[in-house]
């Protein structure tokens, strides 16, 4: 049977096979299943509707969350003119605000890897998608190399911000995104391994703190964040740079660095944002709320 | 671990445990009781009480008595569907402390005036358990069919009800024994690959020291 425990184990089955790391995880993921590629692909599919859904929905809902917290700045962007960035950037960054606000306004997305970084992924994916137009099938592939990637990260690591912080959730989802967007520009597998690598070298460390313990500050704009941060990835590993410190290894120093992580900043908002004045004051506000409720 | 485990689940957001999980919670209650939601009290403990409302966990337990999975829209209307339903429902968040962080209480009466009390936690990821049936422990984790019996806590019991599953081919895939004390009420809670039809359930039913049976569906 097909398998992979590493980003080492892709990239070297792909080269072997002179095929893609999106192909191998398709096959691997056939063979686990104990189905056929054409039935993994077009469960692919009915998860790539939903994403685009959750961008249009999105885009679409200028409503707040009921915390009141988040909620209009997909549409923000939307009305601005971007000064600084590019067509892929700023539409990426867009996306995932998109995605992100609407989570915390209850709609229905695709958790990629988990809830909190659910706009990372799909707003690089189909930012590239809708700037270049690309097939139905690059749009599969581009998810099977940022599902492979993720699994690696999942199974040698986590990706749960509760054991290892924001780098496990929003940041595994920045190198997933990363890897799927040099797959997208047809950089080769190398390519994808070093742009996950440096993606996830550079949020090492980030904590887990959110503000009254829900899913949106800092959350929503890290989700901003971090498909900008994937390009910025990509289009290094596209021209060639390479990390010193090899993906697996950061991947572990990623799992390491979460375990030392305090608990107060690993999703318990005892720490962080979550307990500054302003942290604090809107927590206040929000359980006085509830308890009236009645 | 799977391609759509990591590209997924698909849910209504915002949180797998706190909105998903409790969709599951609340749509497992209505299996339990098996019975269309005349009113219920929900008693929200530690994370629940305190983030519901952001959350939408009071929404989520709903829409899931109400029939609803974890991925449907409806959520998010929850009070409004509940309302033309007729369904009523009071939220208690509670300042006891629960051994599980996540924890809801539901206590829920039918439309055909049938009650029962299901106390179930959320574990994370969207994976929750029921943990009490009218106050006694059960662990229900509603991946597979469950078969529950009370009865009285006597010896060969256990070995009666296996033999009519064997007979069948009914294969147990796990098998829990809980009892209130010796000798008194005890429940025994089967887990099955296939579900067990009717006439295995009227046959476990028939014997002498069962008191009662249910069949609970997987989520």
């Amino acid at each position: 049977m097909l398998k992979y425990n590493s980003i080492a184990d892709l990239v070297k089955l792909a080269d072997e096979r002179k095929t893609s790391i999106a192909k191998i995880v398709i096959q691997a993921e056939a063979e686990s299943s104990e189905t056929s590629v054409a039935e993994v692909n077009a469960k692919m599919d009915t998860r790539l509707a939903i994403f685009r859904h959750s961008i249009n929905e999105g885009l679409a809902d200028k409503s707040l969350s009921a915390s009141g917290m988040v909620g209009m700045d997909a549409d923000k962007l939307t009305r601005h003119k971007p000064i600084f960035f590019g067509k892929y950037a700023y539409r990426a960054m867009r996306y995932a605000l998109a995605v992100s606000e609407g989570n915390a306004k209850m709609h229905r997305i695709v958790a990629c890897p988990t809830a909190g970084s659910c706009g990372i992924v799909p707003a690089v994916v189909f930012a590239l998608g809708d700037e270049n137009d690309i097939s139905p099938e690059l749009y599969r592939e581009a998810m099977f190399s940022a599902a492979g990637i993720g699994n690696v990260i999942a199974e040698n690591a986590c990706v749960a911000g509760a054991v290892g912080g924001c780098q496990a959730e929003c940041g595994a989802a920045a190198a997933m995104a990363a890897g799927a967007a040099v797959h997208i520009m047809g950089g080769s597998n190398t390519a994808i391994s070093m742009a996950l690598t440096l993606a996830l070298k550079n949020v090492l460390g980030l904590v887990c703190d959110p503000v009254a313990q829900l899913v949106e500050v800092p959350c929503v704009k890290r989700n901003g964040f971090h498909a900008v941060h994937a390009l910025v990835a990509a289009e290094m590993a596209l021209a060639g740079i390479q990390s010193v410190i090899p993906p697996d290894e950061v991947i572990g120093a990623m799992f390491d660095i979460g375990k030392a992580l305090p608990v107060t900043l690993r999703e318990t908002s005892e720490g962080g944002l979550a307990v500054t004045a302003t942290g604090k004051k809107i927590q206040k506000a929000l359980q006085e709320r509830q308890a009236h409720v009645e | 671990m799977g391609v759509f485990d990591i590209i997924g689940p698909v849910m209504i957001g915002p949180s797998s445990s706190h909105t998903a999980g409790a969709a599951r919670i609340g749509l497992m209650a209505r299996y339990i009781l098996k019975d269309e939601p005349q009113e219920a009290k929900l008693t929200l403990y530690g994370s629940f009480a305190k983030t519901y409302i952001g959350h939408g966990t009071d929404k989520a337990l709903i829409a899931g008595l109400l029939g609803y999975s974890a991925e449907d829209e409806v959520i998010r209307d929850a009070f409004t569907l509940a309302k033309k339903q007729h369904f009523k429902v009071s939220i208690c968040p509670s300042t006891e402390t629960p051994k599980h962080p996540n924890t809801a209480r539901i206590f829920v009466t039918g439309k055909s005036g049938k009650q029962v009390e299901v106390l179930g936690v959320s574990l994370g990821g969207g994976k929750i358990a029921i943990r009490e049936i009218n106050h006694c422990p059960v662990d229900i984790s509603g991946m597979s069919h469950t078969l529950l019996t009370m009865h009285e806590d006597k010896p060969g019991v256990v070995a009666l009800v296996s033999s009519l599953l064997s007979e069948r081919k009914i294969n147990i895939s796990s098998m829990r024994v809980f009892r209130k004390g010796k000798h008194q009420e005890a429940i025994m809670m089967i887990d099955t690959d296939s579900p067990v039809p009717e006439e295995v359930v009227e046959k476990i039913v028939s014997l002498n020291m069962i008191n009662t049976v249910q069949v609970i569906k997987p989520l």
